[in-house]
């Protein structure tokens, strides 16, 4: 899910209809958009306070098999929370598990690997370096 | 877990239950129709509309046990809290539990009372009782199956408590009428 | 005494409205600013929108920044009145600051920290003089530089601090925390909805306040224990899973203000701390933050209690500036009235005075 939530509603559709259509499925509830309450703590460990809201999509779908999937992602994108969804309901098929685990979740991990990456980079690129105190002291 | 849809059209639905609780409650008594619902064993249609239009994650929720075979569902639409009766803001019962259980509000803020949604068997015929108060020109008269037989003395003992004191939302199968705590009560 | 009403300037309020979304468009032959642009171009507006409006949702923001114009407050009012549009589905588990992958991370009192100082895109050594090659659609340089050396999530300096004991330690505690969402504010207010309410205040107003402090209106010898900001995770505990998600990445500001103390009968010397959480990128605010959450703990902490930002109530009852600009603004409404009521009554104690 953590994937998913992270992903683009047209990514995860390139990936999931590679090989065939977006197989059919019944929708329980949503796509629908709300809030979850950010919480804090203060001082970083302390004591829960409420920091915020943020906008969340929800959705939960049924395959054609029966199992049922359920995602809460950032944002206002429909169209995600229902694929994510639909991944999720189709990923509790033991069948099919291991096969969308391959073809969708990894690439899409591993795009989301590689942009965090390159922002942790450029970050490092901007750590300070106190080599110029060590030569005076010498 | 088998899970079925709730409203047809969640957000038109909601908005026209929404309106028939809102009515049901200003002029006590009298009857609205739901539409647009598929409800779970052993709700009827109307409880289960009601339930989905007012209860959320934030307002925590209290199921007599006679309603478990509904309480995924109930989890699922609503995202709720099952909590005990006296920590409840909604509460929903298939027969008339006791008011006195409840969270009936403060003199400060009686808007912190329960509403309870009693499930009855019929809201068309049985025990007649007249309503008069706020919202009726003239008492009215409502027959309903399944409230207990002396129904009229233990609702004035909560009436009495105005401006705290419960509201109860009556339902049978898509029917539905309000009952709160200002209207008085006597056997017809 | 009863209200009057008054009807009429219907049509003056439709055409000020049109003249209003003619002024806000401006010159035709200027390209329209688009949302888009002012997400990605404007982030810092966006942040702030986002921290004052409570709600995180960069598009909303910088939608909300275009329709008012660029007024930042009137901004933060229109998300503040879409957000009660919108059902609650949950609260989060408490985001971990400490598994933040890092994009700045500064300490003003460890030079060799773990994880070391790392200064991220900062408006920070930069010499404050106007770049006139920005006046073009100047191109930038694609690839800043990156290094190999791995920034990741690094451990909060209160961590590393905490275990001589010197550092006031963190109480963890059960409680539900307050909402000032659902309940109105109440005092005494305690440190959950303080902070609840600074996170969501104005930052100037903080940040006044922050400043008062360090010229000696409450003074609390601070220093920048640490400041930093990136992605934070967030998880949510949905009633028909039992188990936490994870939902998405949000941008934070976290500010640890380090604070000597004195002690007191049950508490040896030590250093107390002040905290600052924000969204976006906000390090102004976080600090700004920090320094009046510390001022607010004057009481607890059992100091004298002499200063505005060591007011709990002065401080609560006017940091939000959606209720500031109401009140304020409210005055240019009808009060017609009130002011006849009070011009007589300045006539008549004129007439008894001349008699």
């Amino acid at each position: 899910m953590a994937v998913l939530a992270r992903a683009s509603a047209n990514e995860i559709d390139t990936l999931l209809t590679k090989h065939g259509s977006v197989p059919s499925h019944t929708i329980l509830r949503g796509p629908e958009g709300g809030l979850v309450m950010v919480r804090g703590r203060a001082g970083g460990g302390g004591s829960a306070f409420n920091l915020g809201d943020m906008t969340v999509t929800r959705c939960t779908v049924r395959t054609e098999s029966g199992f049922v999937g359920h995602a809460y992602v950032a944002g206002r994108e429909t169209r995600r929370a229902e694929l994510a969804a639909l991944v999720d309901a189709l990923m509790q098929d033991p069948d099919r598990a291991a096969d969308l685990e391959v073809r969708v979740i990894a690439p899409l991990a591993a795009v989301q690997a590689r942009h965090a990456a390159e922002r942790a980079a450029k970050a490092a690129a901007t750590r300070v370096q106190f080599f110029a105190m060590q030569t005076m002291r010498t | 877990m088998t899970l079925s849809a709730g409203f047809t059209n969640p957000v038109a639905d909601a908005q026209a239950c929404f309106r028939s609780v809102l009515d049901a409650m200003a002029r006590p008594g009298r009857i609205h129709t739901i539409t647009g619902i598929v409800a779970p064993a052993p709700l009827c249609e109307a409880t289960a509309a009601v339930l989905l239009t007012l209860a959320d994650h934030e307002t925590p929720l209290w199921l007599d046990s006679s309603t478990k075979a509904a309480r995924d569902w109930i989890a699922f639409h609503t995202g709720a809290a099952i909590v005990p009766a006296d920590r409840s803001t909604f509460g929903v019962a298939l027969a008339l539990p006791d008011l006195a259980g409840f969270p009936n509000g403060t003199d400060e803020m009686p808007e912190t009372a329960a509403t309870i949604i009693v499930q009855v068997d019929s809201l068309e015929a049985g025990q007649r009782f007249v309503l008069a108060g706020p919202g009726l020109r003239e008492p009215a008269i409502l027959a309903v199956t399944g409230l207990p037989p002396d129904f009229a003395a233990l609702w004035q003992r909560n009436h009495a408590l105005f401006p705290r004191g419960i509201d109860l939302i009556l339902c049978a199968g898509v029917r539905l009428t309000a009952l709160p705590r200002s209207v008085s009560i006597k056997d017809a | 005494m009863a209200y009057v009403a008054i009807k009429g300037g219907e049509q003056a309020i439709d055409n000020a409205h049109a003249w209003l979304a003619e002024e806000r468009r401006g010159d035709t032959a200027t390209p329209a600013l688009s949302v888009s642009q002012i997400q990605e171009q404007l982030g810092r507006s966006v942040d702030r929108v986002m921290a004052e409006g409570s709600l995180y949702d960069r598009e909303l923001a910088a939608l909300a920044i275009k329709q008012a114009q660029g007024d930042l407050i009137e901004a933060a009012f229109l998300l503040r009145a879409y957000r009660t549009t919108l059902p609650r589905f949950a609260h989060s588990v408490a985001v971990e600051t400490g598994s933040m992958r890092i994009e700045r991370r500064v300490s003003a009192i460890f030079k060799d920290l773990p994880g070391g100082q790392v200064l991220g895109p900062t408006y920070d050594y930069t010499h404050r003089l106007l770049d006139f090659s920005l006046l073009g659609d100047e191109t930038v340089a694609p690839e800043t530089e990156t290094a190999a050396g791995h920034v990741g999530t690094m451990p909060r300096v209160p961590d590393i601090l905490g275990h001589e004991g010197l550092l006031e330690a963190d109480a963890p505690s059960s409680r539900e925390p307050g909402d000032l969402t659902r309940e109105p504010l109440t005092f005494p207010a305690e440190r959950d909805v303080r902070l609840q309410a600074l996170a969501r205040g104005d930052e100037g107003f903080l940040l006044g306040l922050g400043y008062s402090t360090q010229r000696g209106y409450g003074g609390s010898h601070p220093f920048a224990g640490e400041i930093r900001m990136g992605e934070v995770s967030v998880e949510i505990e949905p009633a028909e899973l039992g188990f936490d998600i994870d939902i998405g990445d949000l941008i934070m500001t976290e500010c640890q203000m380090v604070n000597q103390f004195k002690g007191s009968k049950t508490v040896p010397p030590q250093f107390t701390r002040g905290y600052g959480l924000v969204f976006g990128f906000g390090e102004r605010k976080a600090m700004a933050m920090a320094l009046v959450d510390r001022a607010m703990r004057a009481a607890e902490l059992g100091e004298d209690v002499t200063a505005p930002a060591q007011n709990v109530e002065f401080v609560l009852y006017h940091s939000d500036n959606i209720e500031a600009t109401g009140f304020v603004e409210h005055l240019k409404l009808p009060h017609y009235v009130d002011f006849q009521s009070e011009l007589q009554n300045v006539r008549r104690m004129r007439k008894e005075a001349a008699e």
